[in-house]
C-alpha cells in the first residue's frame, strides 16, 4: 500500500510552489508591527537632519545667514552648498545624464528646493534650526508651462548651461530644451496621414502627479572613521546602484560602502531616485562623526522628490473608413521640472513612451517627445509603471476612443479588428519593439462576455433616453481599456542606468539539512518577495517553500543586482532564480545518481527528489541529497550545494490585459461613482494567485486617484498647490469600490519560467479605464476629450459646457 | 523648552517619561518607548498609520501632545498579540486574507479595526468602509482590509458565543 502522506500530489502540495495562493512569510512580523523601516532604526548619538527649503519657484540665493541657527544649543551644524562645494558634492549627477544641485548654488529652480542642510541632536531642534536659518532670495520670473518655457524670450532656467546646446541626449535648441527623442519613420507615417480616409487628432494630457508611498523618503548615514566604512540604511529601490552612486561622488571605495534598504513602506518609483538628503546625510555623518537620520515629511516628499507624468502628448491617427488603423503621430511636450531626474534606462530618455503603438498592428508610426526645464520639482519616475508605458497606454487608448468617435464605431469592436492577432507574435511594433506572446482576441471576447458588454450598451442607451427625458441626473460611461506592458527591463544590450546594465541576481545556498537561503539583488517594497520567490525555488528544486530564507537589500551580502522597479523584479531576478535554481539541481542530480550508483543521465527529477528511470522506488530525496553534498566525498565534485545567476534577459516581457469600468455621473455634482470594475490581467505564468490579486486591487486604486483626482497643481507663480494629504488625493476605503479580477496566461516564451510580472499592469490599464468611462458617459453629448484628473468640479465644468445644467 | 514628567499605560505597562510637552506622542511612543509599531505617514492626521487607543478611542498619535496623553492608557498593535505571543484575531485575519502589502499602514489598521469592531461588532461592509476611511494604504485597495475585517468580526462574535 502507498504511503498516503508520499503520493504526488501531497509531495507536491507540500512545497507550496509555483501557483500556491502562499500566504505571506512577512506578515507575521507587519502585523504586530515588528516590522523594521529606516525610521525604526536608532543608533547610539544619532544626529538629525532637516532641510532649509525655497519658498520661491525661481530665484536668486543672495546670502544665507545661519548665525541665529547654530546658536541655538543642540544645532551641531548647518550645511550650505558652499560647504559641499570643496568635496564637489554640491551638485549631484542624476540619473538621466543631467545634474541636480543637491543645496541651491547661487539660485533656486523650484519650490521646495533644498537651501541648507540642518543637523541636530533630536529632530525637534533640527526642526527649530531650519527657522532660525535666514534666507535672502531675489526672485526672478517663473514659469511653470512647458510651451512658454520653449519661447524664445522665456527666462533661462539652467544658467550653468546656458549656451550649452548639446545636451546628455543630443541637441538643445533653446535653453530651456533638454533633448528631442525621435523614433519610428517620420516621413512614412506623415505620408499615410496625408492620403487617410479618416484621421483623427487630439491633444492628451497626463497631469502631473505623485508616486506618494505611505512611508517617505529617508536615510540613516553612519561613518565609522575608526574602520572607515560607511554604512547607510535608507529608502532604496535599487541599493546596490545607490552604492555605487555614492562610490563615484564621494570617492570612498565602493567595498566601504554597506548600502542596507530595510523594509520599505511602499515605493512606487517614489525611491529610485538619488535625492540631496542622502548626499547631506552621508556628508553630515563624515563632518560630524556621528550617525545622521534624515526623514522628510510629507509636504517635502509631495513637493521634492519624484513627481510622475507631465506629458502633453499631441496624437494623430489614421484610418481607413472602415476603421482599419493604417498610422499613428505623436509628439509629446514633456515637462521635467528644474532639472532632468528622470528614472529611465540611459538610451531611452523618454522611457519606453515608444510602447505607444499599444496593443495594435499599427503599420507606420512617428513619436517625437522634447524635454521641457520648467520651475517644477525634478523626478520624472515611473509612478507603478515601467519607465512611461502609462503615458504610452493612457495615449494609445484615448487615441482609440477618439478615433472611435470620428468613425461613429463602437470602441470595442474598433480594438477587436485592430489587434495584433495570435499568430502574429512574436510581433515586431512599427516603433522598435518586438512583443513576446499575447492573445489579445481572447482575452478581449472573455472580458466583453463577463461584463455582458452588449447587455450594458443597452442599458446605457435606456439611460441617455431617460436623461433626456428628465427622469435621471446621472449619466452611464463604460470605460475600455486593452493595454499591454512592457516591462523586465532588461537586456544589458540595450538597457542601463548610469552605464550599470540591468541585469538582476540569485544567489541561493542548501543547507545540510536541506533548507536554504537565498539572496537576492532586487528589494521588495510591499509585493511579497519572500513569499513568492521561495515558491519559485521550491517549485525548481522540491525544498519546500517553508524551509527557505529569502533575503534581500544589504548590498554587503547580497549579489548585485539593479533593484525593483518597472515590474522587473519577476522577470528578471525570478528569472535568476530559477536558473540559479537550475544550476543546484543540475549538482544535485550528479549527486544523486553517485548515491543510487547509476549514470548521471539515469536519474531523473520529481517534485523533490531525483528517481531512477524505470524504478521509481529508488530515488534519493533533495534532503539527503543536501547532507550528501556536504558530508560524503564524490569523486569529481565539490563539497557544496550553492549557485549565483545573474540574469541578463533576452527580450522584455510583454504582459497585457483588458479592463472594463463602468461608472454612473453625476451631471450636478460632478461625482463620478464607480459601479462595477472587471479586470482580466494575463502576467503569463502565475506564481502567487492570492499576491497577483493583490496587486492588481492594489494598482487599480492608484489608477483610481490618478484619473479621478490626484495631481501636483502648480499656480503661475510655482506654488505647489497640493501640498498635503489635504489636497492630495489618496482614496479612502470609503471612495474605492471592488473590483472583479480574471485572467488568461500566455506565457513568456524567453523566460525562465513564462513569468511576464503584473505589478504595474493594473496602473497602465487602469487609468485609461477610469478615464474612458468618465469620456464615454458624455460621448452623446459631443465630448471628445477632457484632461484627467476628472475630479468633481472638472466633471461638472465638462457638464457645464456641454450644456447639461440646461 | 523645559520637560516634565509624564505617566502613560502603554499596552497594559505603566510607564514614566520625561518629555517636552510640545513633544508628540507618536514620537514619545516610537523614540523614547520603543513602541514602533505605530508609524508616521503624513503628520497632518490624514493617513492613520499613527493609529493608537487612546482611553477607548482611536487617535492619530501624530497629533497629540504628549502632555495631552498624561494619565492615558494607550493600546497599540503590539498590545493586540494573544498573552502567547500569537497573533491576535485582526492580526491573524489581515495575513489569512491578504489585508497588508507593504506593512507600513498595517499598525494603524489594526488598531483602528480593533476599536472599530469594539463599537460595531458586527458591521456591514459599508460601515467597515465608513468606519475605517480615516485610515490609508497606498497597496491593498482596501478589498482585502475589508475582508478580513468582516472575518475578524464573524470570528470574534463566535469566540464571544462560545465563552458564554
Amino acid at each position: 500500500m502507498k504511503d498516503a502522506v508520499d503520493t504526488p500530489e501531497t509531495r507536491s502540495a507540500g512545497l507550496k510552489g509555483m501557483g500556491c495562493a502562499r500566504k505571506r512569510v512577512e506578515d507575521v512580523r507587519f502585523t504586530q508591527g515588528k516590522g523594521n523601516y529606516v525610521d525604526d532604526i536608532q543608533l547610539d548619538g544619532m544626529l538629525f537632519g532637516d532641510f532649509v527649503r525655497s519658498p520661491y519657484a525661481h530665484a536668486r540665493v543672495i546670502s544665507i545667514n545661519a548665525e541665529a541657527a547654530l546658536a541655538l544649543p543642540g544645532v551641531v551644524a548647518v550645511l550650505t552648498a558652499a560647504d559641499l562645494a570643496p568635496l564637489g558634492l554640491h551638485w549631484m549627477p542624476t540619473l538621466a545624464g543631467d545634474k541636480q544641485m543637491v543645496l541651491a548654488d547661487g539660485k533656486v529652480l523650484f519650490q521646495g528646493q533644498e537651501v541648507a542642510y540642518v543637523i541636530a541632536e533630536d529632530r525637534y531642534i533640527a526642526a527649530d534650526a531650519v527657522e532660525l536659518v535666514e534666507v535672502e532670495y531675489e526672485e526672478l520670473p517663473v514659469v511653470v508651462d512647458p510651451f512658454k518655457a520653449l519661447e524664445p524670450d522665456a527666462p533661462i532656467l539652467r544658467e550653468d548651461i546656458a549656451g550649452n546646446m548639446e545636451g546628455a541626449h543630443g541637441p538643445r535648441r533653446h535653453d530651456n530644451h533638454i533633448f528631442t527623442w525621435e523614433q519610428g519613420d517620420k516621413d512614412a507615417t506623415e505620408a499615410v496621414l496625408a492620403e487617410a480616409d479618416v484621421v483623427a487628432e487630439e491633444m492628451i494630457y497626463y497631469h502631473r502627479t505623485h508616486p506618494c508611498p505611505l512611508e517617505t523618503c529617508g536615510c540613516v548615514a553612519s561613518m565609522d572613521k575608526v574602520t572607515g566604512k560607511l554604512t547607510l540604511w535608507g529608502t532604496f529601490q535599487a541599493p546596490h546602484a545607490v552604492r555605487t552612486v555614492a562610490a563615484l561622488i564621494s570617492g570612498i571605495a565602493e567595498h566601504n560602502i554597506r548600502v542596507i534598504s530595510p523594509d520599505i513602506g511602499g515605493g512606487f518609483g517614489n525611491k529610485v531616485g538619488v535625492y540631496p538628503g542622502y548626499v547631506c546625510s552621508i556628508v553630515g555623518s563624515i563632518v560630524t562623526g556621528k550617525p545622521v537620520k534624515w526623514i522628510e515629511d510629507r509636504m517635502e516628499n509631495l513637493m521634492s522628490t519624484a513627481f510622475a507624468r507631465d506629458y502633453w502628448m499631441r496624437g494623430k491617427i489614421a484610418a481607413t473608413k472602415e476603421g482599419k488603423i493604417t498610422g499613428l503621430w505623436c509628439h509629446t511636450t514633456a515637462d521635467h521640472g528644474g532639472f532632468d531626474a528622470c528614472a529611465d534606462p540611459t538610451k531611452f530618455p523618454a522611457g519606453f513612451m515608444n510602447i505607444c503603438t499599444g496593443s495594435y498592428d499599427i503599420p507606420v508610426a512617428y513619436l517625437a517627445v522634447d524635454g521641457v526645464y520648467t520651475n517644477k520639482a525634478p523626478g520624472g519616475v515611473a509612478y507603478r509603471c515601467s519607465f512611461r508605458v502609462t503615458e504610452a497606454a493612457y495615449f494609445i487608448e484615448r487615441m482609440i476612443e477618439v478615433l472611435a468617435i470620428k468613425l461613429n464605431m463602437d470602441a470595442a469592436e474598433l480594438r477587436r479588428i485592430n489587434f495584433i492577432r495570435a499568430d502574429q507574435f512574436p510581433y515586431q511594433s512599427a516603433l522598435g519593439w518586438e512583443y513576446d506572446s499575447g492573445d489579445y482576441h481572447t482575452a478581449w471576447d472573455k472580458a466583453l462576455k463577463a461584463v455582458d458588454y452588449a447587455g450594458l450598451r443597452a442599458e446605457q442607451a435606456q439611460r441617455i433616453e431617460d436623461f433626456k427625458a428628465g427622469k435621471t441626473r446621472k449619466l452611464m460611461g463604460i470605460g475600455l481599456t486593452h493595454f499591454t506592458e512592457i516591462v523586465g527591463a532588461g537586456p544589458v544590450k540595450n538597457c542601463d542606468i548610469l552605464g550599470l546594465g540591468m541585469f538582476d541576481s540569485c544567489e541561493i545556498r542548501i543547507h545540510p539539512t536541506g533548507s536554504a537561503i537565498a539572496r537576492l539583488g532586487t528589494i521588495s517594497q510591499g509585493q511579497g518577495h519572500a513569499t513568492t520567490f521561495a515558491q519559485i525555488i521550491a517549485s525548481e528544486i522540491g525544498i519546500p517553500a517553508d524551509d527557505i530564507t529569502l533575503e534581500e537589500g544589504d548590498t554587503d551580502t547580497a549579489p548585485y543586482g539593479l533593484g525593483t522597479y518597472g515590474s522587473r523584479s519577476t522577470p528578471v531576478a525570478g528569472a535568476a532564480t530559477a536558473m540559479a535554481a537550475r544550476k543546484i539541481r543540475a549538482k544535485a542530480q550528479m549527486i544523486a545518481a553517485y548515491l543510487l550508483e547509476v549514470h548521471d543521465d539515469d536519474v531523473e527529477f520529481d517534485i523533490d527528489r531525483f528517481v531512477v528511470k524505470g524504478a521509481p522506488e529508488r530515488f534519493k530525496t533533495m534532503k539527503e541529497i543536501a547532507f550528501a553534498a556536504y558530508n560524503q566525498a564524490i569523486p569529481g565534485l565539490e563539497p557544496g550545494l550553492e549557485a549565483v545567476s545573474y540574469y541578463d534577459p533576452p527580450n522584455m516581457t510583454y504582459p497585457f490585459g483588458a479592463y472594463i469600468c463602468v461608472a454612473d455621473v453625476d451631471v450636478d455634482t460632478g461625482e463620478v461613482g464607480i459601479r462595477s470594475f472587471y479586470a482580466l490581467d494575463d502576467c503569463g505564468t502565475r506564481i502567487n494567485p492570492m499576491i497577483i490579486e493583490g496587486q492588481v486591487h492594489g494598482g487599480l486604486t492608484e489608477a483610481l486617484a490618478i484619473a479621478l483626482g490626484q495631481e501636483i497643481a502648480y499656480d503661475d507663480m510655482g506654488n505647489v498647490k497640493t501640498g498635503t494629504l489635504m489636497d492630495f488625493f489618496l482614496p479612502t476605503a470609503w471612495e474605492t469600490p471592488n473590483y472583479t479580477t480574471d485572467h488568461t496566461v500566455t506565457p513568456s516564451p524567453h523566460h525562465p519560467i513564462g513569468a511576464k510580472g503584473v505589478g504595474e499592469s493594473p496602473n497602465v490599464g487602469g487609468v485609461p479605464a477610469f478615464s474612458n468611462a468618465v469620456h464615454d458617459a458624455f460621448r452623446p453629448f459631443g465630448l471628445t476629450q477632457s484632461h484627467m484628473p476628472h475630479d468633481h468640479w472638472r466633471v461638472w465644468q465638462t457638464a457645464n459646457k456641454l450644456g447639461l445644467h440646461g | 523648552m523645559s520637560k516634565h514628567h509624564y505617566k502613560i499605560t502603554v499596552n497594559g505597562k505603566p510607564r514614566d517619561v520625561l518629555a517636552e510637552p510640545r513633544e508628540l506622542l507618536i514620537h514619545t511612543l516610537r523614540e523614547q518607548l520603543g513602541v514602533k509599531g505605530p508609524h508616521i505617514g503624513c503628520e497632518t492626521s490624514h493617513c492613520g498609520a499613527c493609529t493608537v487607543d487612546m482611553n477607548g478611542k482611536s487617535v492619530k498619535a501624530c497629533t497629540v501632545f504628549v502632555a495631552q496623553a498624561n494619565g492615558a492608557e494607550i493600546t497599540t498593535v503590539e498590545g493586540l498579540v494573544n498573552p502567547d505571543g500569537s497573533l491576535g484575531v485582526i492580526q491573524e485575519m489581515f495575513r489569512e486574507h491578504h489585508g497588508l502589502q507593504c506593512g507600513y499602514c498595517t499598525p494603524g489598521m489594526i488598531t483602528r479595526a480593533h476599536r472599530l469592531l469594539q463599537e460595531n461588532p458586527t458591521p456591514t461592509e459599508e460601515e467597515v468602509r465608513f468606519g475605517m476611511a480615516g485610515n490609508l494604504c497606498r497597496c491593498t485597495g482596501y478589498q482585502n482590509i475589508v475582508k478580513a475585517i468582516l472575518a475578524s468580526a464573524d470570528m470574534l462574535n463566535a469566540q464571544k458565543e462560545a465563552a458564554e
